[in-house]
């Protein structure tokens, strides 16, 4: 019964097949099966998981019906929960506990969801495979020896081993997107702004964004509908109105027309992936949409223009860890300069620290213009460059990565080429327009899950899961089950 | 890039074998990152925000904290409400 979708379990519950007490502990007890080989946690909640499915248990007998209720769900170790640690996978914040809720987290409680732990990831959100976790490498249900991808790496993976029955994640330049590619499920980045960040621990200010990592689009819908809308803690989130999203799971996508950016199918990608994408697409044309070619003509300088502008954010929003407020402080220090920098030397990790340095560098004086500046220009560029696509079509299809799930250890030498597999992902946040991951296809000896992309206008998730939703239901790739 | 004033604006007290290799990595990172010099920005306006928002108000009411928690115990050094820190001077 771990292996529910939502709405499977929405079903159970409220027919009174199954408990909530029942479920939540049939996914602790696949947690004991399979988590000293995934390591997809931080970790968990389980005293707490088994009261919250009690009183779940007890509306439902009550007769009240909410979205979530008694259905568990895992959060990114980066989105706050209060009176339990939230460490953001670094050694910095590994005894922290959040003094309040983030927003996203009241809302799931307000819709009865039980939370079962928080889930690993790269450290601060910062990296593609998990492994520059402080605590641990998560592993990928599908191939042991690969990785989940990142930096949502922990709740791609717990979803495609079935440890909750859906997740949220961030993404930055990619986070919910490529784990989700890499693990076989889906991935939702909401447009920025539809989701309140309050309480997410920040990354990148102008790029980061909550979503859901699920089992189907229409959980993902489900899950949307939760989480989103205005938050008057979060100033940035947007004043929009929030569609019913479930509804857009009954929209006919026969007509609509789906853009197909030239300048990614230019051979950037490993072959067998460019054909389980074309493949894809073929689909979709056959459900009745219409396909154009559109241009992103600015695609080959995103990740220059992403690693600029996401770095110097980075090394702003770090600089509140200096071992005085709250988190690690370092204990070999005879003044307050060098407490700080002992502090932040012994409690960032390799791949923080090479942001950190990256970012302060364009920021300082006499660099400013010719870095930042100028990235923050080229990302206008690129905004343009979706506006104008977008005009053509009512969706954006393209893959979501150059290759499937690498090997543990095979890309951690090279930052660079690390960097530059995130070329797919990373425009939608420079644009700040929502993209979603679905499962397109197998490639390899070892079956290894590939993602295709959907990309919308601004505000237009629901474009994305009517779509969506349509290719899951005349394919069976999201259904297939990681060999764990 | 100089690595050594970077990492002291940065406040990070890297060690030799890490000066060594971020000035490797930031050598081959920056090189990529002038690509964009490749483009002629002169008339582009920067994004500050993608969706144009602008500053956003609202009323100058009191409310309630939202806990009853005390920040300063989460502090890793503290005594009588206050911070504690290494000397200053």
């Amino acid at each position: 019964m771990h292996r529910t979708t939502i709405t499977q379990a929405r079903e159970l519950l409220h027919s009174k097949k199954l408990s909530s007490v029942q479920l939540t502990e049939a996914v602790f007890a696949r947690i004991d099966a399979v988590e000293d080989k995934v390591q997809a946690f931080a970790h968990l909640m389980r005293e707490k998981a088994i009261e919250q499915a009690k009183a779940a248990d007890a509306r439902i007998a009550k007769g009240e019906d909410l979205p979530l209720l008694g259905v568990p769900i895992a959060l990114k170790d980066l989105i706050c929960t209060q009176g339990s640690r939230t460490t953001c996978a670094s050694k910095i914040l590994d005894q922290f506990v959040a003094p309040y809720n983030a927003t996203v987290v009241n809302r799931l409680q307000a819709a009865g969801a039980v939370i079962v732990g928080k889930t690993n990831m790269d450290e601060f959100a910062m990296g593609s495979s998990n492994e520059n976790s402080s605590q641990h490498p998560t592993m990928n249900p599908w191939a042991l020896d690969r990785v989940p991808g990142g930096s949502s790496g922990g709740s791609a993976a717990a979803v495609a081993s079935h440890e909750c029955i859906a997740a949220l994640g961030s993404d930055t330049g990619g986070s919910i997107r490529q784990p989700a590619a890499f693990c076989g499920v889906t991935g939702l980045k909401p447009t920025y702004g539809r989701v309140s960040r309050f309480g997410l621990v920040a990354f990148a200010s102008s790029l980061d964004q909550i979503g859901p990592i699920t089992k189907s689009v229409a959980d993902a819908a489900t899950l949307l509908n939760v989480i989103g809308g205005k938050d008057k803690q979060d100033s940035t989130s947007a004043n929009v109105p929030l569609p019913d999203f479930t509804k857009s799971l009954s929209q006919d996508v026969k007509g609509m027309k789906l853009g197909i950016p030239k300048e990614y199918f230019t051979g950037g990608m490993q072959p067998e992936v460019e054909k389980a994408v074309q493949e894809s697409i073929r689909i979709l044309e056959s459900l009745g949409m219409q396909t154009v070619e559109v241009s992103l003509p600015h695609l080959d300088y995103a990740v220059a223009a992403y690693y600029i502008i996401a770095c110097a954010e980075a090394s702003t929003n770090l600089s509140r860890y200096d071992g005085v407020k709250y988190g690690y402080r370092s204990a070999k220090s005879d003044n307050l300069v060098n407490m700080y920098e002992n502090t932040r030397e012994e409690g960032f990790g390799e791949e923080v620290k090479r942001r950190i340095i990256l970012g302060t560098f364009v920021l300082s004086s006499g660099y400013y213009d010719a870095y930042y500046l100028k990235g923050q220009k080229v990302r206008t560029l690129i905004k343009q460059d979706f506006e104008n696509a977008l005009e053509k079509c009512d969706v954006i299809a393209s893959p979501v990565t150059p290759y499937p799930a690498f090997k543990l250890g095979e890309k951690m030498d090279d930052p660079l080429q690390m960097y530059l597999a995130d070329i797919y992902t990373i425009s939608a946040n420079l644009a700040g327009i929502p993209a979603m991951s679905i499962p397109c296809g197998f490639v390899g000896t070892e079956d290894l899950p590939v993602g295709l992309q959907l990309m919308g206008k601004h505000f237009d998730e629901a474009n994305l899961i009517a779509v969506g939703h349509k290719f899951q239901q005349a394919t069976d790739f999201h259904t297939k089950q990681a060999p764990i | 890039m100089d690595i050594e004033r970077v990492a002291k604006l940065a406040r990070l007290k890297l060690t030799d074998a890490e000066k060594d290799r971020f000035s490797k990595q930031m050598g081959t990172i920056i090189e990529y990152i002038e690509k964009l010099n490749e483009l002629d920005t002169k008339n582009v306006e920067p994004t500050a925000h993608v969706l144009g928002l602008n500053n956003v108000f609202r009323d100058d009411v009191a409310t309630q904290p939202l806990t009853d928690h005390e920040p300063i115990n989460d502090s890793p050094a503290h005594s009588k409400g206050h911070y504690e820190v290494p000397k200053i001077l």
